[in-house]
């Protein structure tokens, strides 16, 4: 297939698609039958092409990597426009308490609740409630000990919702020596952190 | 009507309570306070600490808080490094080195506090990606609202309290009971004093109160609003000022619910 054809066909898919599209479901929705089979390589090459011409072309859109696919998303300076629209709704921020608990799940997991508890000083049943219904966390298995608590892990959702392409794109936890304010003002963000 | 409200109708025979769900907890309060007095979490004055949480549980306690169990368990726990602390040296024929009797509390605050900057990390970027949309972008719904004090604690407001109680004389009956029926009249009166002005700073909402009680069942009022999400509170960093306004979109649900 010429690489336009592609180019074009990979847009169309990532347009229609409501999740991240990994590159194995997109292999296997090119591999269609009758045509001749596509080049993996080929793919990758007109995927990061498609990237750069929706940055250098200052489309309104962007081609993301996250929750370990791909994503066409909006720019975030265009935010204050989108949201006039009035049809997207953005998610209710988290509060202080479940950013505390989901911190602890993605460092920790496979985490208890009793674990998690020990860490906070406080029950935490009502945020961990709260963040499996927003499926940022979910039951990962049961642990080996008295009672056989559930496990707690993070989702898919959780990669999305904070623009992760993997859970290694974290930063590691810090030592309490390094614990200072390094986190920019918000004003100063305009660009979406991941870059190509 | 929402779950808060019902919760809040099933009281009208009892004293009024305030329950705020997922209070941040002894830990916070203890970093808080550390935080404050700017002392070194490797060497905290033990008398000093104690004595100030123990004078926030005593707030709380006056204001009718639902104070969780782990406050007291730490309270408790606080007493009793301060006397060991207090206890004189063994005599030195044994080379047993004591742990230092705030070895485990430190532990545990420091542990807390890398996953309290952890967190701080999340927020940033969960503020960065809600500005970014893509298809279907879905709405997520909480069931239940747990109290999101995003830009300001409890320990803020708990502390602006304080300073305006500090002007009002001492009411001669010692214990108050604000009932229901005079919060819920406060919470219709503060709304419509802020659908009037565009927003408050804190302490200009107490102007007219002359007594303890009027202060307390005001301040209940507010803590009552900001559950039900009808007000949000922010601070202006510079002055340090509490800013309250009428959140936005909340005509609709205040006439069906107050």
């Amino acid at each position: 297939m010429e690489d336009y054809e592609l180019k074009s066909i990979l847009e169309s898919l990532l347009f229609v698609s409501t999740e991240p599209l990994v590159l194995d479901q997109l292999f296997r929705v090119l591999a269609l039958e009758g045509q001749e089979p596509v080049d993996r390589g080929q793919v990758l090459m007109i995927l990061q092409k498609l990237q750069e011409e929706y940055r250098e072309m200052g489309r309104g859109l962007q081609l993301v990597e996250v929750a370990g696919g791909y994503q066409l998303t909006t720019r975030p300076e265009h935010a204050p426009w989108i949201k006039q629209l009035h049809t997207v709704r953005t998610a209710s921020r988290l509060s202080r308490p479940a950013l505390e608990t989901l911190a602890i799940v993605t460092y920790r997991q496979p985490v208890t609740t009793p674990e998690i508890e020990a860490i906070r000083g406080v029950d935490c049943s009502g945020v961990l409630r709260t963040l499996l219904e927003r499926r940022l966390i979910k039951i990962v298995g049961r642990k080996e000990a008295v009672g056989k608590p559930m496990l707690y892990g993070t989702t898919q959702e959780f990669l999305q919702h904070f623009g992760l392409r993997e859970l290694s794109e974290l930063p590691p936890l810090k030592d309490l020596e390094e614990v200072t304010r390094e986190y920019p003002d918000l004003a100063e963000v305009g660009q979406v952190p991941v870059e190509e | 009507m929402t779950p808060e409200l019902k919760t809040f109708q099933r009281e009208q025979e009892e004293k009024y309570r305030v329950q705020l769900p997922v209070f941040e907890g002894p830990l916070d309060l203890l970093l808080h306070l550390i935080k404050q007095n700017e002392l070194n979490i490797y060497d905290i004055p033990i008398a000093l600490i104690t004595n100030q949480y123990l004078e926030y549980l005593d707030l709380m306690k006056s204001l009718n808080l639902n104070i969780a169990g782990e406050f007291l368990v730490m309270a408790a726990t606080l007493i009793h490094i301060k006397s060991k602390m207090l206890l004189p040296l063994e005599d030195q024929e044994e080379e047993t080195e004591e742990e230092d009797p705030r070895t485990d509390l430190v532990r545990r605050l420091l542990e807390y506090q890398r996953f309290k900057h952890a967190a701080e990390g999340l927020a940033w970027r969960e503020e960065v990606w809600r500005d970014v949309f893509r298809r279907e972008n879905q709405p997520i719904e909480q069931a239940e609202e747990e109290v999101v004090l995003s830009e300001v604690s409890l320990f803020d407001l708990m502390e602006a309290l304080q300073t305006v109680l500090a002007r009002v004389p001492k009411d001669k009956v010692l214990e108050i009971i604000p009932d229901e029926l005079s919060v819920r009249q406060r919470m219709s009166q503060m709304m419509e004093h802020l659908e009037k002005i565009d927003g408050s700073i804190f302490e200009a909402l107490f102007e007219e109160e002359r007594t303890r009680a009027a202060v307390i069942v005001t301040f209940l009022a507010l803590l009552e609003l900001i559950k039900l999400q009808l007000v949000t509170v922010q601070q202006i960093k510079i002055f340090e000022a509490i800013w309250i306004s009428k959140a936005p979109e909340c005509k609709e649900v205040m006439d069906s619910e107050v």
